[in-house]
């Protein structure tokens, strides 16, 4: 890459901070600049972006379905996959992967609900009703 | 307390907790090129039975760690890494080194990093930053992707250091252990180290999926992308190797440019014509690789998207793997006593 190459499409991180990129001068010996963004990753960022809200509706209406519980509706809204909501509940997976199921999490006792709610940052109530107060 | 210590910024995090550390121990030769190729960052790989994020899970450098690890090793520097249980231990272990006087490096989680914008906040936990102060209840921060210094409530350095799932920190922090200098030769020595091993990695690594092996295999699963996934998926698919190879902490063409700044600077060491004609060759990979994501996003974006469209993308990434198997082939024949 040139030095006058180095795309300047203002991005999310851009707004934030440049980053540095390394490209070659006029005579061929490399340096570094910063650089706002490309628009062509921040395109790859926002289809991204896109997957992830397709599987937060997604999920959204298989819970309306009661095909899953709300606990895939958060799961998939905070960008977690079960081995992660294991990890930070603990949990093991095959247990997450029961409370998935609709009438298994509609009797899950107030504690076992209460460590989901802190993890997804929301209240028992809102969990149970999905309710996202952010959105 | 504040430590003294200057920030500096990298185009990627871990070669920029190297390159900082070590500087603030005295080997002032070091750069962030340097760095990376002494310990051979430069990689490539594509795991089959792997996905990240629902998409492919594909690295254009080495492992997690093994940068600060190998440079530290190659230039005879001794190296403390801590990993936690406990959360209240790994606070007191760090608030130690601080009133030390010691800079530390942590391996941190994204998803939790405040001062990150919310659109890169993926379940990311290879970020390394360093903490190199304390005021009451808040951390300075040097992250080497930021312009500037930054800062981190105890809470909220707590979360990203305790941050779960694939590549979990556990806490984990590191740092040299002595202040040491260290000599141009053994510079020298590193750089022709490092050399060896990344031709080696990337040249003869025993997997199909890795290494310039690994850029064919990728060139290959890319031709069936549209028909296999549909073009929604696959352009997913694609947006993903995108990140990979350009989001923050690459600078940019996945790692080839820095890879090509190194050559240059191990000129510097070693007056061989060769490394410029090769580090020219590596800028040639680079763009190759920038022109692929620029035909990627062509199709993510669905302005085109035929069958044919998918083919000139894998044709990409074979001239790209073509021109660095060449490459690592001349570099590992070079002669260093020649210097």
């Amino acid at each position: 890459m040139k030095k006058e190459e180095i795309p300047q499409d203002l991005g999310a991180l851009g707004k934030i901070t440049g980053e540095v990129v390394y490209a070659v001068d006029e005579t061929g010996k490399y340096t570094t600049s910063l650089s706002n963004g490309w628009e062509v990753k921040s395109s790859a960022l926002d289809v991204a972006w896109k997957d992830v809200e397709a599987r937060i509706e997604a999920a959204r209406q298989k819970v309306d379905k009661r095909q899953a519980s709300p606990l895939l509706y958060f799961m998939e809204l905070r960008v977690m996959d079960i081995p992660i909501v294991a990890a930070y509940t603990g949990f093991w997976k095959w247990q997450v992967k029961k409370h998935l199921k609709f009438s298994v999490f509609e009797k899950l006792s107030e504690s076992r609900l209460a460590k989901y709610a802190a993890l997804f940052e929301v209240t028992v109530a809102e969990l149970k009703n999905m309710q996202n107060h952010e959105a | 307390m504040k430590l003294d210590f200057q920030h500096r910024q990298a185009a990627h995090c871990e070669n920029g907790v190297t390159t900082s550390l070590l500087q603030h121990h005295g080997v002032s030769q070091i750069t962030e090129p340097l760095a990376f190729g002494i310990g051979s960052g430069l990689f490539y790989i594509h795991i089959p039975f792997l996905q990240i994020n629902n998409g492919p899970a594909i690295a254009f450098r080495t492992q997690p760690g093994l940068i600060f690890k190998r440079t530290c090793k190659a230039l005879d520097i001794p190296v403390e890494r801590k990993k936690f249980r406990s959360t209240k231990e790994a606070e007191k272990i760090l608030n130690e080194c601080l009133t030390a006087g010691q800079p530390v490096g942590c391996q941190v989680g994204v998803y939790y990093l405040t001062y990150f914008p919310k659109e890169f906040r993926f379940h990311f936990n290879a970020h390394n930053l360093i903490v190199f102060g304390r005021e009451a209840d808040i951390y300075m921060i040097s992250d080497p992707v930021m312009e500037m210094v930054t800062s981190l409530s105890s809470y909220e350095l707590e979360r990203v250091r305790f941050a779960k799932g694939a590549f979990a920190p556990k806490g984990q922090l590191y740092y040299p252990k002595e202040k040491k200098d260290v000599t141009d030769d053994q510079i020298r020595k590193g750089i022709r180290s490092g050399i060896k091993k990344n031709a080696s990695d990337m040249l003869h690594v025993p997997i199909h999926f890795a290494g310039i092996k690994g850029i064919r295999y990728t060139a290959k699963k890319i031709r069936h992308w549209r028909d296999k996934l549909g073009p929604q998926k696959a352009g997913s698919y694609l947006a993903q190797l995108v990140r990979m190879q350009e989001e923050i902490g690459t600078g940019g063409g996945g790692f080839r440019f820095i890879y090509g700044a190194f050559l240059q600077q191990a000129y510097a060491y070693h007056p061989i014509d060769e490394l410029m004609n090769i580090s020219a060759q590596f800028t040639k990979s680079g763009d190759i690789w920038r022109s692929a994501a620029v035909q990627a996003a062509g199709i993510y974006k669905g302005r085109i998207g035929t069958q044919a469209d998918f083919e000139n993308m894998s044709d990409y990434l074979l001239a790209s793997a073509d021109i660095e198997k060449q490459a690592f082939r001349a570099l590992s024949k070079i002669n260093w006593k020649a210097s």
